[in-house]
């Protein structure tokens, strides 16, 4: 059975589904984008969002799961790494929506041997560096089950799940790529663990918790600021219902 | 108590989590850096109490700052505390911190060992999981070398979960502690086999890693990766192992070979295309791997090809991309098959994405033709004109140089245009290349002599224009053309008409603006200048003119003289002097001429780059060794004086060397240039080379018409662009020339290697303009023929390469734990102190066994390996080592030598037999043998013949021993019989040996199958042949047919005919008539076999045709020479009509609703074949592409050349298949089905 679904995750093509996707169109939506580029270091991740030229944010975070060697990472300090994403966010957000997925991103990610892979989702890009080990149309359906697992675990995710909750995405991730290699590529499997993380948290909160998650709830309630928020970004990522995934 | 947790949680209410950090964040947009300053203030706050649920927080923010891009490496010790907490959450939260933060650098690192060792070994599998996780990211060297046996433990957790993150991680472990590797191998090894798919995968993930970097000490698990690759249906996996033998059949040719068939049959039958990609670039490498030439590879060729076309023709983008990445491998091998994709490729270049305009930019370098040269790198300047952005101009402007100066210059026939593409180049605006053009300038006129004078004429105008060059600071890239210009114009200044004016040029005031090194070179080269000019006004009478030359010189070098440039200062005062004295001499009318020239005599030569270091060491010379013993320690007291002596030395030795090996050299050199004149692709310097410059030759070579023909500037049209329709009209002439010259010629001789269809003309008709020496550049006398590694020295997978065969060593085991805190000491120290203490040696039992399982595994098998020979004197050998056995340590390293080299013959074994089928099969399915496939060559592989088996064996044993022993047929039989069973025992036992003889398979690997099918034969030739469509074209297939020489003589002049048919025809070259034959492009010495094919044009697709033809060919032998005659019937069956094309299942699914297509059905009875053959077989021979599967169903489609849609649906229940069709056109339905049955119905 597993090996089935497996299969579903290279096979399903997702490439020849456009990688944009209809998004409810609220207001003055392009100028409050928020534009999201998580990076992928041969091998490790790293999530951008926007150096945007608009005024709403300038969140700038990076997700890393590492590289798979070390020959590069001596040189990266944190103002390397911001630079890394900042180049990155600016070569793969200059790109036309037709054009293909590759980027040879050149000295910034340490030589020929390294390639950007990344995908458009709405306002977000999910960009990977990978090196010559791993194949480019697989990174592709990589990129494809991670989004869809968000999907899951965030019930229909949007770009402010990301935002705020930095912490999940990264347990996430960590569980489909550790130490810049790919551990898992099986949707339900890496959602199960995360559900089971998420069980196990809720558990040891337990009561001490509750008051704590309340106030949280409350917060995020009942803040004027909140609704203006929630406006910026109710644009969900819809994920495409493929019929070869069932 | 109780009170103190309520009264904490109600603070932590208040304090700001993530989500308010993230909120505040955005809502403080305008004093971001302050609002953040404000909350690491709270952080710090918080990080001083007691709470560590308010710790955690803190961590938790920190880390979410630490990907802004802030530094919160002060922080780290409270990272390591929260890491400690005893729950998960926080737990969780401190290693996602710690992966964020630390790197080898961070100095607490040390301090987590043992929370980590403890966390490793929690009973509770999410601790463990996070510890590896968190690990992962932040291994150091100390952590490695600690953590390793730990990790290695855990590989055998009996959670999957925990398993497959052990695995994963041991690679990181390896790189970071390379001892590590040895004695995990066997434990890693074993994963590859393990039922959790996860776990498998993640050791594949990993060997591949480990493999590409060293890919030779994992060529004994090929047999195991192959097994995996026949079985797994994870395409992940898959997709790594087909990458991994990529890697790995560079190293074994014979590997190549047997990878081709199972590869080709998933690239036929996969509906995955990432899947087929990585299949066509493994098998690309294959081809590459293994010398070309037999016609089953250029099937494969052409396969890849074809695929790789269909890709790229894709709409998608990403798939266009990945095929030009595929094709630009192919072309360095292959760049024949490639060219014929030509239009594809210029089409690409128009593509909108700059990164497959790139990619598309990589392949024209093999595109390229003598006669295509000019007309490519004019659509090429065109892009040049119209590109925005600098990159990709840039980019264009080194390929336009690459594939130019490829080889040699090879495909350049005229120079003259070349000059004139690179002085075009040189107006582009903001390159950075100018380096680039100038040393092309430089290098095309010091090696082409006969464009000299065109050359030196046009940089005269270049050094004329330079303010167009410098005028603008930005363009400060390009000014280094003017460095080629003046070195050029100085060098070979004899050809300048007018040394006058370019002179006064060359030292105008402007020219200091220029950097340093342009301008000494523009000095030097003045001086050169004057030395021309002072000649040219030799022996006039009057001797103003050169007066005044000096006089200018005078008059402007100061300029120069005051330059901050040392080197510029330093010459122009040299040769300020130098004039002043000349002008002297002037004056007193003495002539000077002579002497100045004099200084600037001789030819300068081109070196070759890299020839400075290949000068080979002289034998004899040790330049390491003591000349004379080195005082001893007590007499000399100060160091230097001895370093100056040795050196000193050192220099003597080496002109005493040389003095010696005087005759010595002058005989190597004879040696070499004999070499070298035997050797036809070296091109030869001229003889003239050697003389000074002003050598009559020069003169002769005929340069002039063309240089009158174009004027040197046409206002509005690039000059490139006179020659390129010179050039045309110079093909027209001469092609009307050699035609009329041809027509002279006796009808025989006209098909000699060339196609009778000479509408485009050939490569080798087109004749240079003019006629060009390239002069080599210069070697040092016997150089090194071999490159200098250009490895990195740092690279850490270096240290990763180490024999994985050998077995174990005793002193190789991990360090294991110990109550003693040993944390700091360095690995190195670790070594020395391998007088291990008691209760580590306990407490590594288990790994000892381990280690003995291993090399009881070794021993079993070359046991195994010898009985088969039966050697006595091997089992001598034997008997000797069992008592080793009992001998432990120091023994193990003299037992290495049988294991390893029973592993290689292992690998060999492997790779020499033919796919037998196993035995068991053979008795369950006796028939399984007939299921062989029907194409003569792969049955007689496959088939278990008892000679062709035996074969291998021999070479083998032959191989090892130089005896070989003689044996009885029958005694074989029973022995191979007995090892047969022998390794069912083995296996049985439980799957001990990992390294399989490839005879036990578990499912039996694809029957090698071939689409060829036998068209005719004598007893000269066989010919084979194959149909293929072509999306392009819907009126058009393509017959491939092979012919191969079976007689002991040459076979030419062949030509092939065929009997047109209404429906059916040869297409033949314009003009000629219907019922002329083609003449086979090439001739066949004995032995060989060559492709060629011909390309039919069919109206009607739904009947099959058959076409009768016959070829005719001239048998040459030693002393007479025959026509002979071969009728055959070509037989166009449907299938070869149809077009394997992937189709998406959704699109199936719609397509079969439609309602369009009309249904038909097929039974089979009685097929025994496993039902992935069947579908394989349907898909190689039928053109069909499997779109799904489920179990024994399977739905197929195709679609003809001319857009039929034929779907399939395949079912299979006990030895029986029916076959649902479906297709918009009955009748091709009918034939199609026919042809399935008669297919099946063969084996």
């Amino acid at each position: 059975m597993r090996s089935v679904s497996n299969r579903s995750t290279v096979d399903l093509a997702p490439w020849a589904v456009p990688s944009r996707f209809a998004w409810k169109s609220c207001g003055d939506v392009k100028s409050r984008v928020i534009t999201g580029c998580l990076c992928c270091r041969a091998v490790n991740v790293q999530m951008v969002q926007s150096q945007a030229p608009w005024p709403c944010t300038n969140v700038v975070t990076n997700f890393r799961c590492r590289q798979k060697s070390t020959k590069y990472r001596s040189l990266q300090t944190e103002d390397t790494e911001q630079q890394i994403i900042r180049e990155t966010f600016h070569l793969v957000s200059k790109r036309d929506e037709n054009v293909c997925n590759f980027l040879e991103g050149g000295l910034l990610i340490g030589g020929s041997e390294n390639k950007l892979i990344y995908r458009h989702y709405a306002t977000l890009y999910f960009v990977f560096c990978v090196d010559s080990s791993e194949s480019e149309l697989g990174i592709l359906d990589l990129i494809q089950v991670f989004v869809e697992t968000l999907d899951k675990c965030f019930e229909n995710v949007c770009e402010l799940d990301l935002i705020f909750h930095m912490d999940k995405v990264h347990n996430i991730l960590a569980e489909m790529v550790m130490g810049g290699m790919v551990l898992e590529t099986n949707m339900s499997e890496i959602s199960t663990q995360a559900e089971a993380h998420s069980k196990m948290e809720k558990s040891e909160a337990g009561i001490a918790g509750a008051p704590a998650r309340a106030v949280s709830a409350v917060k995020n309630m009942n803040l004027p600021e909140m609704p203006k928020n929630i406006n910026i970004g109710d644009i969900s990522i819809k994920v495409p219902n493929l019929s070869s995934f069932k | 108590m109780a009170l103190k947790i309520v009264k904490g949680s109600i603070d932590r209410m208040f304090d700001k989590n993530l989500q308010d950090l993230v909120r505040g964040i955005r809502n403080h947009k305008e004093d971001e850096a302050k609002y953040i300053s404000t909350c690491i203030d709270e952080i710090k706050q918080e990080l001083k109490q007691d709470n560590i649920a308010v710790k955690a927080n803190a961590v938790c923010k920190l880390t979410y700052l630490q990907m802004l891009g802030y530094d919160v490496s002060w922080a780290a010790f409270n990272i390591v505390e929260v890491m400690s907490s005893s729950k998960f959450t926080y737990k969780r939260i401190g290693y996602l911190a710690a992966s964020q933060c630390f790197h080898e650098g961070t100095d607490v690192i040390m301090l987590t060992t043992n929370q980590i060792r403890k966390d490793l070994s929690s009973p509770h599998q999410y601790d463990t999981g996070v510890a590896l996780t968190g690990l992962s990211c932040f291994v150091t060297p100390d952590l490695a070398r600690d953590l390793a046996n730990d990790i290695m433990t855990l590989m055998s957790h009996t959670k999957p979960y925990i398993r497959k993150k052990a695995v994963l991680i041991m690679y990181k472990v390896f790189l970071k502690y390379p001892e590590s590797l040895r004695p995990a191998f066997p434990r890693l090894k074993e994963k590859l086999e393990d039922p959790d798919p996860g776990v498998q995968s993640a050791a594949v993930n990993v060997i591949c890693e480990l493999a590409r970097r060293n890919p030779k000490n994992y060529l004994s698990l090929a047999p195991l990766f192959f097994k995996l690759m026949t079985s797994s249906t994870n395409n992940w996996v898959l997709i790594k192992i087909i990458k991994l033998f990529g890697a790995l059949t560079p190293l074994e040719p014979r590997l190549g070979k047997k990878m081709i068939e199972p590869l080709t049959n998933l690239i036929h039958s996969t509906s995955a295309m990432s899947l087929l990609y990585e299949c066509v670039n493994t098998v690309i490498a294959v081809l590459i791997s293994l010398s070309s030439g037999m016609p089953n590879h250029s099937a494969s060729i052409q396969l890849c090809v074809q695929k790789l076309r269909i890709l790229i023709e894709d709409s998608d983008q990403n798939l266009k991309y990945l095929g030009l990445l595929a094709m630009s491998k192919i072309l360095k091998t292959h760049p024949k098959s490639v060219q014929s994709h030509k239009d594809l490729i210029l089409q690409c270049l128009d593509d909108k994405d700059e990164s497959i305009r790139l990619r598309a930019l990589d392949l024209l370098y093999g595109m390229v033709s003598k006669k295509n040269l000019m007309e490519i790198v004019k659509k090429l300047m065109l892009h040049v004109d119209k590109a925005e952005g600098t990159t990709y101009r840039d980019e264009l402007l080194t390929k336009i140089i690459d594939i130019c100066s490829q080889s040699n210059y090879q495909y350049i026939t005229n120079f003259e245009w070349y000059i004139s593409i690179l002085v075009e180049l040189t107006r582009l605006e903001g390159t950075r290349h100018g380096h680039l053009i100038a040393s092309q300038m430089l290098d095309v006129a010091i090696r082409v002599k006969a464009i000299r004078g065109f050359a030196v004429a046009q940089m005269a105008t270049l050094l004329d224009n330079a303010h167009l060059l410098t005028g603008n600071t930005q363009r400060n890239g390009i000014c280094e053309v003017l460095y080629a210009a003046a070195w050029i114009c100085g060098e070979f200044s004899e050809h300048l008409e007018d040394p006058m004016q370019t002179l006064e040029a060359m030292l105008r005031p402007k020219v200091a603006t220029l950097p340093g090194h342009i301008q000494a070179v523009y000095v030097q080269n003045a001086a050169k200048l004057f030395a021309t000019v002072l000649r040219k006004h030799e022996g006039e009478t009057d001797s103003q003119a050169a007066q005044e030359t000096s006089q200018l010189l005078i008059d402007r070098l100061p300029l120069f003289v005051q330059s901050a440039n040392l080197e510029v200062q330093e010459r122009a005062s040299c040769i300020l002097q130098l004039v002043k004295y000349i002008q002297k001499l002037q004056q007193k009318n003495v002539e000077v001429a002579e002497e100045v020239t004099a200084l600037f005599a001789g030819e300068l030569n081109p070196v070759a780059p890299k020839a400075q270091k290949k000068v080979p060491i002289p034998e004899g010379l040790d330049l390491d060794a003591w000349i004379n013993e080195p005082p001893s320690e007590s007499e000399s007291e100060d160091e230097k004086p001895k370093a100056v002596f040795t050196k000193e030395e050192h220099k003597h030795s080496r002109s005493r060397h040389t003095e010696v090996d005087e005759k010595e050299l002058a005989r190597r050199r004879e040696a070499r240039k004999q070499e070298q004149a035997n050797n036809p692709f070296y091109i030869k310097a001229s003889p003239s080379s050697q003389k000074v410059y002003d050598a009559p030759g020069v003169e002769h070579i005929p340069v002039v018409q063309i240089d009158l023909s174009v004027p040197l500037k046409v206002p509005g049209v690039p000059m490139s662009d006179q020659y390129l329709k010179l050039e045309e009209e110079r093909r027209q002439k001469d092609k009307a020339e050699r035609k009329k010259k041809e027509k002279k010629k006796k009808r025989e001789k006209r098909g000699k290697g060339r196609k009778a269809d000479s509408g485009p003309e050939s490569e080798e008709d087109i004749r240079p303009a003019h006629q060009v020496d390239i002069v080599t550049e210069e070697m040092p006398e016997n150089a090194l023929p071999s490159d200098d590694d250009d490895k990195d020295p740092n690279d850490p997978h270096k240290a990763l390469d180490i024999d994985l065969d050998k077995p174990l060593a005793d002193s190789e085991k991990l360090p294991v734990r110990t109550h003693r805190p040993e944390v700091l000491k360095s690995p190195a120290e670790d070594r020395v102190h391998e007088s291990i203490p008691l209760e580590t040696k306990k407490k590594s039992g288990k790994e000892k066994k381990e280690k003995k399982k291993g090399k009881e595994k070794d021993r079993k098998r070359s046991k195994e390996e010898k009985k088969k020979k039966k050697h006595k004197e091997v089992e001598e050998e034997l008997l000797e080592s069992q008592p080793e056995e009992a001998v432990q340590s120091e023994e193990t390293k003299e037992a290495a030598a049988p294991p390893t080299s029973a592993e290689a013959s292992d690998l060999d074994f492997w790779l020499c037999s033919a796919p037998v089928p196993p035995a068991a099969q053979e008795e369950t399915a006796p028939s399984s043998a007939a299921a062989v496939d029907t194409s003569s060559a792969a049955a007689l592989e496959s088939e278990p013949d008892e000679p062709k088996d035996a074969e291998p064996e021999d070479t083998k044993s032959s191989k090892h021993k130089k005896k070989k022993q003689k044996k009885e047929k029958e005694e074989k039989e029973k022995k191979k019989k007995k090892r047969h069973h022998h390794h069912h025992h083995h296996s049985d036992a439980g799957g001990e040996d990992s390294v399989q003889n490839g005879t036990v398979e578990e499912e039996e690997p694809l029957p090698p199958m071939s689409n060829y099918s036998l068209l005719a034969e004598n007893s000269y030739i066989k010919m084979v042949y194959d149909i293929q469509g072509n999306h392009q074209d819907e009126s058009k297939v393509v017959v491939s047919v092979i012919f191969e020489n079976k007689s002991d003589s040459f076979l030419k002049s062949m030509e092939f005919n065929v009997m047109d048919s209404l429906n059916s025809k040869l297409q033949r070259p314009e003009g000629a008539g219907p019922h002329d034959s083609l003449t086979v492009p090439f001739q066949l010495p004995p032995g060989v076999s060559n492709e060629a094919r011909f390309v039919f044009s069919v109206q009607s697709i739904v009947m099959p045709q058959k076409l009768k033809g016959t070829l005719t060919f001239i048998v040459k032998s030693d002393e007479s020479s025959t026509h002979e005659k071969l009728d055959f019937k070509l037989h166009f069956t449907c299938t070869s009509y149809l077009i394997t094309t992937p189709c998406y299942s959704d699109a199936y699914a719609k397509l079969l609703e439609s309602g369009d297509l009309k249904g038909s059905s097929l039974r089979l009875e009685g097929i025994s074949m496993p039902f992935h053959h069947l579908l394989a077989r349907i898909c190689f021979h039928h053109h069909f592409s499997v779109v799904e599967r489920i179990d024994s169903c399977a739905s197929m489609y195709s679609r003809s050349i001319q857009g039929h849609h034929v779907c399939l649906l395949v079912k299979t229940s006990d030895q029986t298949v029916s076959i649902d069709a479906k297709c918009d056109e009955p009748s091709l339905l009918g034939n199609v089905l026919d042809e399935i049955k008669q297919t099946f119905s063969k084996c």
